[in-house]
């Protein structure tokens, strides 16, 4: 009798570590894209405030563009037209620059409305006080206008942190790649995709009540 | 001293000052009175140069306001402004308000910045409500934070753009007692004001805006008593 052939094995800890390990490259992903990605945004959402006609006829579009084309063809279409132009950038770097840019695109008008909350007269009176323009924005415009779409900016910073799981069709191994990477192997879809939901749930949702403590601060 | 002279402003096609001519000397508390949209309020905007002007100049101790070499910006500390609406930075305390510009335009330090401000606070009756923010304050109480914040600049004028008209009525009083402690402590002052007793009991002198042109200007006893133009005496009788 011979013994039977597996090409399966079970679900074990040393996964449950695989896992968590993949949930650390998302968190990582995730954070460095959405961190440029919003200085970009506030740089082009301010640049689109200011409203000088050239940069609003050549940035609008290019970042409507990167707002309204789906994630996994950006993703696909960069990671292999890249190398022509001479980018050979691995999957994470790959990665890191389209989420970027599309966190920019989707900042840059959560920016601009911030920078709108902020209404003439206040700035008049920051002005009237001696401050530079610069001063103004900084001292008086980014805190204000910054309170004012912060729950706007916590969406989106969550929303790219679900899409960072695109990224597992570049090859790049964080939580959705390794999720599928297990599955293979035990075809146990069920158990593993409900542990990764756990994971992006345990990332977020730690986010999103630190945001609502801190807009219940500066309610008051 | 403000010298202004021949000063015209456009918004756009909109002649809204036409030929201003006006000297405030120091110590003097102006009263700028005038119906609505006669060009009282885009004065004082004129005078800290908020608004650019079109034609005629604005001189602020020796300095041409409008002048393109002019540092606008230490120039305007010089000159607090309040305004109708007393925008108030929502996010800083009280003190934090009034300390935040001797700070980072006068480079002073912290501690010092927070003693200016707090000495102003207590100016204006505001003592208790140090490290209170803003949206815990009256109408009337931010609007004296918004004169402490500007006098925490040390300016030697003072513009009020109708500090009180957006109160409600029973807050006015305290905002125009604190414009009356200013004018005895002897702040230069031009007051854009609907407060007919303020113009007539504080000030030095009043000047009546009609339609961009200063039509009269006087002692109060002559413009309330005997208003030599015809639109001074319409205009009063319809605001008493």
């Amino acid at each position: 009798m011979e013994p039977t052939v597996s090409f399966f094995s079970g679900f074990n800890v040393n996964d449950l570590w695989f896992l968590g390990e993949a949930a650390l490259r998302t968190l990582w992903i995730s954070m460095l894209s959405i961190s440029i990605g919003t200085v970009l945004g506030v740089v082009c959402g301010w640049i689109l405030y200011e409203g000088k006609l050239a940069a609003t006829l050549t940035l609008a579009p290019f970042l409507d563009i990167f707002r309204s084309v789906p994630l996994i063809i950006q993703l696909v279409l960069f990671y292999n037209f890249a190398p022509i132009v001479g980018l050979n950038l691995d999957p994470f770097a790959s990665g890191v620059v389209i989420l970027s840019i599309y966190t920019a695109a989707l900042v840059a008008n959560v920016a601009r409305g911030g920078i709108e909350a902020v209404g003439a007269p206040m700035r008049r009176a920051a002005r009237s006080l001696g401050m530079t323009y610069w001063q103004d924005l900084r001292y008086v415009v980014f805190p204000i206008g910054g309170r004012a779409v912060f729950p706007a900016w916590v969406g989106v910073a969550l929303g790219v942190m679900k899409d960072s799981a695109l990224v597992s069709v570049l090859g790049y191994v964080e939580l959705l790649k390794a999720s599928q990477i297990l599955i293979t192997r035990t075809q146990e879809p069920f158990l593993i995709l409900s542990i990764a939901g756990a994971f992006y749930f345990a990332l977020s949702y730690p986010i999103s009540r630190y945001s609502a403590s801190l807009e219940r601060r500066w309610a008051q | 001293m403000i010298e202004i002279r021949d000063l015209h402003k456009y918004f756009g096609a909109l002649h809204v000052l036409k030929g201003i001519d006006l000297d405030v000397q120091n110590g003097e508390v102006l009263s700028v009175i005038g119906a609505s949209g006669s060009g009282k309020s885009t004065l004082l905007y004129c005078i800290n140069g908020l608004e650019p002007i079109q034609q005629g100049s604005v001189i602020v101790d020796d300095t041409d306001v409008h002048a393109k070499g002019t540092d606008i910006n230490k120039l305007r500390t010089k000159l607090g402004m309040v305004f109708q609406q007393w925008n108030s930075f929502p996010h800083l305390t009280a003190l934090e308000n009034v300390a935040l510009a001797p700070k980072i335009v006068k480079g002073k330090s912290k501690a010092e910045a927070r003693d200016i401000a707090a000495k102003q606070l207590i100016h204006v009756g505001l003592g208790e409500k140090l490290d209170v923010y803003p949206s815990a304050l009256s109408g009337g109480q931010q609007q004296r934070l918004a004169i402490a914040r500007a006098l925490a600049m040390e300016p030697e004028y003072m513009l009020f753009d109708e500090a009180t008209s957006a109160l409600d009525p029973e807050l006015v009083g305290e905002v125009l007692d604190t414009m009356r402690l200013l004018a005895e402590e002897g702040m230069t002052m031009i007051c854009v004001t609907h407060e007919m007793g303020f113009a007539r009991d504080v000030s030095d002198r009043v000047a009546f805006f009609h339609q961009g042109v200063m039509e009269e200007i006087g002692p109060p006893g002559q413009i309330f008593g005997d208003a030599q133009s015809e639109h001074t005496r319409k205009f009063l009788a319809n605001v008493r």
